[in-house]
């Protein structure tokens, strides 16, 4: 076991990558499971993941085609005026086929498939770093506009749309951050861990959470905390970052079993 | 006479064919107007229609340039778990005059609105629609499990409505309506 690798240089962008989706993720989280969308997190993933894949064997930006192909998803949804689980498991299916046969036609597509199963962190590179830091500024920006909105259409349906707010077009901006983060989530650090930071947080903040600011901090902290935890334990023992991360959230999921007043 | 905030003239209101209609009325400030009619005459179709939820099949509906609606849906939405205060509910519509709530309401202000029960959710449902700075109110079966005394603290609240707000209301309770409307319109179906 090897500490000071916690600490080489060669790990500082990935590490700061993933910490900022650590925070981001299960903030967009939290709106997913206000909207009772929390699945468009694992069908915008492998979309994402597909993207990905395709990239890689058309000599493509990967990233670049991943946010591309997420944000299509976005967009059709949005055509099909079906805002529903269904379609976000069509999106996983079909991503998950498109990307596991992708992999399958070139030595380097299956790389990169696996790397977006396994989760490796550590290959994030500047382009991530960029994209992330650009992805939390304009969430930064977007979100104060949209969380009251967006907690208005779920909790009084109707009202917004009687006063002629636009409310299909906040959504799809909404399921567009979404898709963003979610690619950059899927390339950076899995397909998996990216839904896993966007479910687990929101999940165990909507049970245990006393308001809705509380609820927002705590899945932030919760995001932090397993993140790093699963950066430290993936480092030092030579683990895949992504089913680390993902265990590190599964296992703080009994902690919605904290009684409550 | 009182400033008039909305006129629907021969409405013909439904989703895929018309449930509603033809149905004529007008809506003056100050002024409270029920909506009564037998269970699927398309009453609530009558405010979805205003809301923009439902479609305009035929007719024409006017509404005072500046009016802003504040709308209570029939069903409350499923709420299922969710991390929001009663005074959160409240702010999200810019309602954060609590000091015009029902003493009962205040002492809840602090529990989340997943945590009450469904007629102390109805309430506050209720009186964020009352306390939305819109001038035209819909409310759409209002008394939905609200017990007498809730009952009672809104027929008083919609009878000190400010002057330069009207209502519309919905509701099957022909005390209720007889203590706050000043007309009632019969609604049919198409």
């Amino acid at each position: 076991m090897n500490v000071d690798l916690l600490f080489d240089p060669l790990f500082r962008v990935p590490l700061a990558v993933g910490l900022l989706l650590s925070l981001l993720l299960p903030l967009l989280g939290l709106y997913l499971r206000l909207r009772q969308e929390w699945l468009a997190a694992l069908g915008f993933a492998h979309l994402a993941g597909a993207g990905g894949v395709l990239a890689s064997l058309a000599g493509l930006p990967v990233l670049l085609l991943a946010l591309l192909v997420a944000g299509a998803g976005v967009l059709a949804q949005g055509l099909l005026r079906r805002p529903s689980n269904d379609v976000y498991a069509c999106m996983i299916l079909l991503g998950w086929s498109v990307m596991l046969l992708g992999a399958s036609f070139s030595h380097h597509a299956q790389l990169l498939g696996q790397a977006l199963v396994d989760g490796q962190l550590y290959f994030a590179g500047l382009d991530h770093l960029v994209g992330a830091v650009l992805f939390a500024i304009v969430t930064a920006l977007a979100l104060p506009f949209l969380s009251r909105r967006l907690l208005r259409i779920r909790l009084f349906p109707g009202q917004d749309q009687a006063n002629g707010a636009p409310v299909r077009a906040l959504g799809l901006l909404f399921n567009g951050l979404v898709a963003v983060g979610v690619g950059l989530g899927a390339t950076a650090i899995g397909v998996m861990a990216a839904f896993a930071l966007m479910f687990v947080p929101a999940w165990i903040a909507f049970a245990l959470a006393p308001g809705w600011r509380p609820a927002v901090v705590l899945a932030m902290v919760l995001g932090l905390v397993a993140y790093v935890l699963a950066f430290a334990t993936a480092m030092l023992l030579d683990l895949p970052f992504g089913p680390v991360c993902v265990a590190w959230l599964v296992a703080m999921t009994p902690l919605r079993l904290i009684p409550r007043r | 006479m009182s400033e008039a905030l909305l006129a629907v003239t021969d409405l013909v209101a439904g989703y895929e064919g018309p449930v509603v209609g033809p149905l004529s009325f007008d809506l003056r400030a100050g002024e409270v107007v029920a909506l009564t009619g037998p269970n699927g005459a398309g009453k609530s179709t009558v405010l979805r229609a205003l809301t923009g939820q439902a479609r305009r099949l035929g007719g024409a509906v006017w509404r005072a340039p500046g009016v802003t609606l504040a709308y209570q849906a029939q069903q409350a939405p499923e709420l299922g778990e969710v991390p929001l205060r009663a005074r959160e509910l409240l702010g999200l519509h810019g309602a954060y005059r609590c000091q015009a709530l029902p003493n009962r309401l205040k002492r809840l202000l602090g529990s989340r609105i997943d945590r009450l029960s469904g007629g102390q959710r109805q309430l506050f449902l209720v009186w964020a629609a009352m306390l939305h700075p819109g001038n035209l109110l819909l409310l759409d079966e209002p008394t939905n499990n609200l017990d007498t005394d809730g009952e009672q603290l809104l027929a008083d609240a919609l009878r000190a409505l400010p002057p330069e707000r009207g209502a519309l209301v919905i509701s099957h309770e022909p005390e209720f309506l007889r203590q706050v409307a000043h007309r009632v319109v019969e609604v049919r179906p198409a």
